[in-house]
């Protein structure tokens, strides 16, 4: 062994893509005032050494205003990931160990969910709510539990019919001891891997949503509405009003997949022998 | 065989059953929107302008004062009918606005749903044979970064590169601006939808491409394919004679379930390229709130979905000889 | 007349992770010697658990990408390296494997058998060796999933037959049978051997390798600690205090346990791993152990029974 191994590479980039991503989330919360001043005597400015990605034509710091709406996707995504995290964990556990007609009914939800295209999910959810930052986080966290849902389901079904938990239970362990001890620790990793998974998902959902018109305001610096009004300039040549925010949200998706993965390569059992 | 019908039988109760929930969903969530479609589609000002009677009158006619209750009950009773009710921005019924549209979409669908189902299986394949070495890895990180850009945007740069800068293909709309409809020739439909299409198959490829990877490796290292090494078979043999046997099913799966994604980006690309499709008109329906023609393409689509799972469910008794077998001794 | 294969101290290890961060090499089989010649049958017993499996796996040359071996392998005098192997396993060195997870779920039998020739003389070559083991044309157009425990081994063996091997490994080929059927099985390696090829039988059970092995190999906790003549177990020269002991635990000897357990791999210390569950250890014991002639047999002991007392 010469180096780093596989798993400790594993744990360094987990914690760069950590740091990067709190990092972009502080510097947009900084910079979110400086996001919406105008000057319209440095209008239209295309990327130079003061203004990193340019200005629009109100004289806005495209730098500014892109780092302001990851900030914003990052907590979106968080918020929502975190609630979808929860149904999922919820009905899946609750349908496995219910079972009966409350298991029918759960997976029928879940497959009623699934039927209706993403998109049109979060849209009809987010016009429920009166749209805006209401609207965009009821859409995306309750369109986005039911993978994880039927994960959970699985996984809690094989638990309960596992002869070491069968044995917990004739040896006289209370429910809750068996839940603690011998199935939550089996859970968890999937749960936890589940979870940062959906992050993407929710980011890149809660900005197209807002790029179709569905999600966060208009005076609002969110990626989706920058890009959504980046559109009417393309024609003119303006390219890095669509460019710079663009290639950021897709670095930030990038991070949250990469923490994901290297997430389930430390917490699966099945991962000892790679 | 009968056992077969059973099956299907009792998918497609199941199915109905599936859509009426979705029409019921999808109908409580718009009628629990607060936005008042008077306001979005007349405007404040014109609304402040009018009498008592022309706004009651615009009130019956989109529809505010009915209870919910009547109103979807309503609603089911004419779509078993066949009759999906009136479009409220278009004026047309629902059912033309919706054929219409679909026709547009299911060109840019179907390729799409083609290429990227045959470029992500054959990608997969190739990326979990060779694990771990180059192909993999460019392969992967292909995947990887296709499936972290939203498609919109994926979009907004396919336009500004053949459209803006090359000037090689057209900004948007399905046909050429101006053009009387009988003499749009097919020449001029392919070429309008080759960005959108284009569009929509790089994403497609990313999540088919990773999935059947995966299979791919779980198939490479079962007990049968160390078996077949045992045997000496070769490595490109294992692959071509048990590795796609063996990922077909899988991929079936995988593909069918693929119609929702592909419909949902096609809402995305579709609203970039001004395509007037399907997903256009969602968009519009629902920023206009036009519940009609809103709930019609919810249940449109889900059906479309359903029905690719119905498929694939069947195809899999057909491929599947523990189910085609094993039911043809029951 | 050489030998058909030779191991000498073949050691397999694992690269494997444990709690969080940290990487260790976990070794499965250690100092592993054996010696096939033509027309014998050589049994490797052990328990489950003991790597028995990866020796078969070692030989030709396929195990998984996280394993190193080391050690000797000769095969026919000269040395088998992996290109050696990849050449010659499925023609010459052929394997038949426990069960019927090892035949692809969604491929008929015939196809499978004649492992991707379609002429008419591999047609009427498959059909004749399915013959040759009680199965009827028939059993071509079958999947695995339709085969009985029984059938799928007689066509794991087939499969093997089929090429004229000059050694046969079988790893655990009748888990899952009743003694009958087992002995059928057992009864056509024996046949194969008797047709001029080395079989090597991997399997955990003592009584059943003894109906057709000429010679024994004990394995405990990766470690061969015992090669003995068949004769030798129930003339009671037996060398080994956990040979003794596994035919002593057999139903028609006496059914006597062993207490304690077999150490997992990577748990055992150095020295006998036997030693802990011993009646005859000693200080001395913890040490390097040689691998020994004793009565005409090899033991890796330093007290074996018939040897020099403690």
């Amino acid at each position: 062994m010469k180096g780093f191994n596989r798993r400790q590479t594993a744990l360094a980039l987990l914690l760069f893509a950590l740091a990067l991503l709190c990092a972009v989330t502080v510097a947009g919360v900084a910079l979110a005032d400086q996001a919406m001043v105008t000057d319209f005597s440095r209008k239209n400015l295309a990327p130079c050494g003061q203004f990193l990605f340019g200005t629009d034509w109100m004289g806005r710091d495209m730098l500014s205003r892109t780092l302001t709406g990851l900030s914003l996707s990052i907590r979106i995504g968080l918020l929502t990931a975190a609630v979808s995290a929860a149904i999922a964990l919820l009905l899946g556990a609750g349908s496995a160990l219910l079972g009966g007609w409350a298991d029918g009914v759960i997976s029928w939800v879940i497959d009623l969910v699934m039927g209706i295209p993403h998109i049109l999910l979060v849209m009809l959810i987010s016009l429920a709510f009166g749209k805006g930052f209401t609207g965009v986080v009821a859409g995306v966290a309750l369109s986005h539990w039911t993978s994880l849902a039927r994960v959970v389901r699985g996984e809690v079904l094989q638990l309960k019919g596992a002869p070491y938990i069968l044995t917990a239970q004739k040896l006289g362990l209370s429910r809750m001891a068996v839940l603690r001890r011998h199935m939550l620790p089996h859970l968890l990793p999937q749960f936890l891997t589940g979870l940062v998974l959906l992050f993407p998902h929710a980011i890149l959902h809660e900005a197209s949503v807002t790029f179709l018109g569905f999600g966060l305001p208009p005076e609002q610096p969110a990626i989706g509405v920058i890009l959504s009004e980046s559109m009417g300039y393309l024609t003119t040549g303006k390219w890095w009003l669509a460019v710079f925010p663009g290639l950021a949200l897709v670095g930030v998706v990038l991070l949250f997949a990469l923490l994901g993965d290297q997430l389930r390569r430390l917490l699966d059992p099945a991962s000892v022998h790679e | 065989m009968k056992h077969r019908l059973l099956f299907t039988g009792k998918k497609l109760i199941r199915m109905v059953l599936l859509l009426l929930g979705v029409s019921l969903a999808a109908f409580l969530l718009m009628s629990a929107s607060p936005l008042d479609p008077l306001q979005t589609n007349v405007g404040q000002a014109a609304l402040g302008s009018m009498s008592q009677e022309q706004i009651a009158k615009l009130e019956d006619y989109w529809g505010v004062n009915d209870p919910p209750v009547q109103r979807y009950l309503g609603w089911l009773g004419d779509f078993v009918r066949g009759d999906m009710g009136t479009s409220l921005l278009y004026r047309q019924p629902v059912s033309r606005v919706i054929s219409q549209r679909l026709q547009n979409s299911l060109w840019l669908m179907a390729f799409a749903w083609v290429l990227s189902g045959v470029l992500g299986l054959t990608l997969g394949v190739v990326a979990g044979a060779n694990r771990g070495r180059l192909g993999d890895k460019v392969i992967r990180g292909y995947c990887l970064l296709i499936s972290s850009t939203p498609t919109f945007w994926l979009a907004l740069v396919l336009l500004m590169i053949f459209a803006v800068w090359l000037g090689v293909l057209p900004i948007g709309l399905s046909v050429p601006i101006g053009v009387d409809a009988a003499s749009v020739t097919m020449g001029d439909r392919l070429y309008h939808a080759i960005l959108p299409a284009l569009t929509l198959s790089i994403t497609g490829v990313a999540n088919i491409a990773l999935h059947t990877r995966e299979k791919m490796i779980d198939i490479l290292e079962s007990d049968y394919v160390l078996f077949a090494r045992a045997r000496g078979e070769s490595k490109t043999s294992i692959v071509l004679r048990h590795g796609l046997r063996n990922v077909a099913l899988p991929a079936i799966t995988l593909q069918f379930a693929s119609i929702s994604e592909i419909f949902g980006g096609s809402v995305l690309v579709e609203q970039v390229f001004s395509y007037p499709g399907l997903g256009q008109a969602a968009v519009t329906a629902g920023l206009g709130a036009d519940l009609p023609l809103l709930l019609g393409i919810t249940v449109v689509s889900a059906a479309i979905v359903f029905g690719g799972n119905l498929i694939a469910d069947l195809l899999y008794g057909v491929v599947d000889p523990k189910i085609r077998r094993g039911a043809a001794k029951v | 007349m050489e030998p058909v294969l030779e191991v000498k101290d073949l050691s397999i290890s694992f690269t494997q992770y444990q709690g969080g961060t940290r990487c260790r090499v976990l070794p499965v089989i250690r100092r592993l010697s054996l010696t096939i010649e033509a027309g014998q049958v050589v049994a490797v017993v052990g328990s489950s658990g003991s790597g028995k499996s990866l020796l078969a796996h070692g030989i030709l040359g396929i195990l998984p990408y996280n394993s190193h071996m080391e050690g000797e392998l000769r095969y026919r005098g000269e040395p088998l390296t992996p290109r050696r192997a990849e050449r010659l396993r499925g023609r010459e060195i052929v394997l038949v494997p426990q069960g019927v997870t090892y035949l692809d779920p969604l491929m008929k039998v015939g196809p499978q058998l004649r492992g991707g020739r379609r002429d008419v003389q591999a047609k009427r070559q498959s059909r004749e060796v399915l013959a040759r083991y009680g199965l009827g044309p028939e059993t071509e157009e079958r999947y695995p999933f339709e085969l009985s425990g029984g059938m799928a081994r007689r066509v794991l063996i087939a499969t093997a037959a089929a090429q004229s091997p000059r050694l046969l490994i079988a790893d655990e080929p009748t888990p899952g049978l009743d003694a009958r059927a087992a002995g059928r099985i057992l009864g056509h390696f024996q046949e194969i051997a008797q047709q001029g090829a080395g079989v090597l039988l991997i399997t955990h059970d003592l009584e059943l390798a003894l109906t057709i092995a000429q010679k024994v190999a004990v394995f405990y906790a990766g470690e061969t600690v015992e090669e003995a003549a068949a004769e030798d177990f129930a003339a009671g020269r037996l060398r080994h205090p956990y040979t003794n002991a596994l035919w002593n635990a057999l139903p028609q000897n006496g059914f006597t346990p062993i207490p304690g357990s077999q150490p997992w791999p990577g748990e055992e210390g150095s020295g006998c791993p036997f030693a802990p569950r011993c009646p005859r250890r000693s200080a001395a014991c913890a040490g390097d152990i040689p691998w020994r002639i004793v009565n005409g047999g090899q033991v890796r002991c330093l007290y074996p029974e018939g040897g020099e007392k403690p």
